[in-house]
């Protein structure tokens, strides 16, 4: 039998309903191996008690026939989720011994749905990164490693990156996520494994600690199509508590994998294509197109003109909202308290010192932007190519129904690389951006390797609220890939 | 835009952060070369363009205006870094 913590989370909710495997033995056997892969760092907390506690109370519910749709899923929540009684960091010194008093909508959603709880997942600190080196707690380490370097140890992405190391290392059957940028879609190419960012407002933000409002959506990262398609079912839903929450019917997103995909017209965006992107990423591309054709969709070429404008768009739009959500941590209500002699230098000493360098960086180009004499000339200027951006997709979508590019520009590199200039990192999301600009589900699916044998994934990109024909478009393209490559430090 | 020194410092405290003089040269740099990025959008035309502040199609919702939670003090105050009688302290901000 294949071992516990390989199952997918359909194959393990299988297993439960015909009795092979308890809920206690399946999370026990997640514990074991979120354990031995502490050298990973995937974890910031790890829950196995209360995981136990919840693996009990599941089995119970099953046996009284009141089994839910997760009951028994061990799951990592991102660090970025609070958890009422469990120790919430954002990966920041800042927040220093939070434990919130409340829940998050989204977790409460999973745990209302039966799912279980590991541990609380390492990320970029307030999710301000792309290869997870930025968090207080250290760098996560991707499971994967090169073929002809195997000691180099490689990022996964960020900023979600203990979620998708967790779900990649087989240390969890699947995690929460968030995506500003492409937080959720980058470390889930990086490391071989599907990551969904919802439209905007699908999932509540309530609870969740906010990094950027107008961008910030919660997703699933999975080791299957079906999985994400499973777990943003419950995740996702109307909360009166996050004004931008959307009030329409969460659809049964599994039952959107018909496998067909006959008629449907996808998208190929030309500005889709970089400067020294790696040759495997464009021959994949044209794998992805090909496969899609194969199974009778149309392949239309579109155009999507101000796409160069979207990463410097999101960097004014994204650390104005920062500087401005930020504010809040000065050391009166929560966290760290860095004593001063006037109230104003105790809040600048608690900054200065529970910061780190991305976050004061992005902090204080946000400041900036909105400082007066420059508010017009960046952020009303960026908000207005924001506008330019989605006109984009809302004509591109005239012509087609989804949208087909790579995820990243790259496959994961070493830890240590593209760390001097703040720009080149920034670059990494220059696929994913675009998709929270304007409010748009996309999703990674893995589909190859590269020549080092490291995951490269392909995005669909789609109308807002048809996250259905992502997942029947993600379900075809992940047949056709049949990708069974695993990392060669999973446990 | 190339920032010296000073704005750099100006913005440190705008943002209350205590900034460490000898780290100001090269958060300089960064943050000068981040603008310089930026600002590739001059090159747009924005003209006509209404500035889109949220992908959100729907306008904030009102609630009723009544108080949904209350008596939660010891909830508020839990994570406090510093309380005394049920408040919040800080240092002293009235001689």
């Amino acid at each position: 039998m294949t071992a516990l913590n390989h199952l997918t989370i359909a194959e393990a909710l299988d297993g439960l309903a015909a009795k092979d495997f308890t809920a206690v033995e399946l999370v026990t056997a997640h514990v074991e191996a979120m354990e031995k892969a502490r050298p990973l760092n995937a974890f910031i907390t790890e829950t196995p008690d209360r995981a136990l506690e919840q693996a009990k109370a599941s089995d119970a519910r099953r046996a009284r026939g009141e089994a839910r749709p997760l009951d028994g899923i061990p799951l990592a929540i991102k660090d970025l989720f609070c958890t009422e009684g469990v120790l919430t960091t954002a990966a920041s010194h800042i927040l220093d011994g939070f434990v919130p008093r409340y829940e998050s909508t989204v977790s409460a959603n999973l745990w209302r749905d039966g799912a279980v709880m590991l541990g609380k997942a390492n990320l970029d600190e307030f999710a301000m990164g792309s290869a997870n080196i930025t968090s207080y707690y250290g760098p996560v380490r991707n499971p994967w490693t090169r073929t002809d370097d195997a000691e180099a140890q490689l990022v996964p992405g960020g900023s979600s990156g203990g979620s998708a190391t967790a779900v990649a290392a087989r240390l969890a059957l699947g995690a929460t996520g968030t995506d500003t940028g492409g937080s959720i879609r980058q470390p889930a190419s990086f490391t071989g494994i599907v990551g969904m960012k919802p439209t905007y407002g699908r999932c509540s933000r309530w609870g969740i600690v906010a990094f950027a409002s107008s961008l910030d959506q919660a997703g699933p990262m999975t080791r299957t199509v079906r999985d994400a398609a499973l777990m943003l079912t419950s995740m996702a839903g109307f909360d009166p508590k996050d004004s931008t929450s959307i009030d329409r019917p969460v659809p049964d997103f599994a039952a959107a994998l018909t496998g067909d995909v006959k008629g449907l017209k996808i998208g190929i965006p030309r500005e889709y294509r970089v400067d020294g992107m790696p040759q495997a990423i464009e021959d994949l591309w044209a794998q992805g197109r090909a496969w899609l054709e194969a199974a009778g969709a149309q392949v239309v070429d579109i155009t999507l003109p101000h796409t160069q404008y979207a990463l410097p768009a999101y960097y004014i739009v994204a650390p104005a909202e920062a500087s401005s959500n930020l504010a809040r941590y000065d050391g009166v209500r929560y966290g760290l308290r860095v004593p001063g002699n006037s109230l104003i230098e105790m809040y600048e000493n608690t900054r200065g010192q529970g910061f780190g360098q991305e976050v004061k960086r992005r902090v204080m180009i946000g400041t900036y932007v909105l400082s007066a004499g420059y508010y017009d000339a960046y952020y009303l200027k960026a908000q207005k190519v924001r506008q330019l951006i989605r006109d984009d997709f809302e004509t591109a979508f005239g012509a087609c129904d989804v949208i087909l590019t790579p995820t990243a520009p790259s496959g994961a590199f070493a830890l240590g690389e593209k760390q001097d200039d703040p720009v080149a990192m920034y670059l990494n999301d220059v696929f994913t951006v675009p998709a929270n600009l304007a409010g748009l589900p996309g999703i990674s699916v893995p589909t190859g390797l590269d020549g080092q044998g490291l995951p490269l994934g392909l995005q669909l990109i789609g109308r807002a609220f048809d996250e259905e024909t992502i997942f029947r478009a993600a379900g075809v393209l992940e047949d056709a890939a049949g990708f069974t490559a695993t990392p060669s430090l999973m446990v | 835009m190339s920032l010296d020194e000073a704005t750099v410092a100006r913005i440190a405290h705008l943002a209350r952060i205590k900034l460490d003089p000898k780290d100001a040269p090269a958060l300089a740099g960064e943050l000068s070369r981040i603008l310089s990025f930026v600002e590739q959008l001059d090159a747009v035309d924005t003209g006509a363009v209404e500035p889109m502040t949220s992908p959100s199609p729907q306008a904030l919702r009102w609630r009723a205006d009544q108080v949904s939670d209350g008596k939660i003090q010891d909830k508020v105050l839990a994570n406090a870094p510093d309380r005394v009688d049920g408040f919040f302290a800080v240092p002293k901000v009235v001689e």
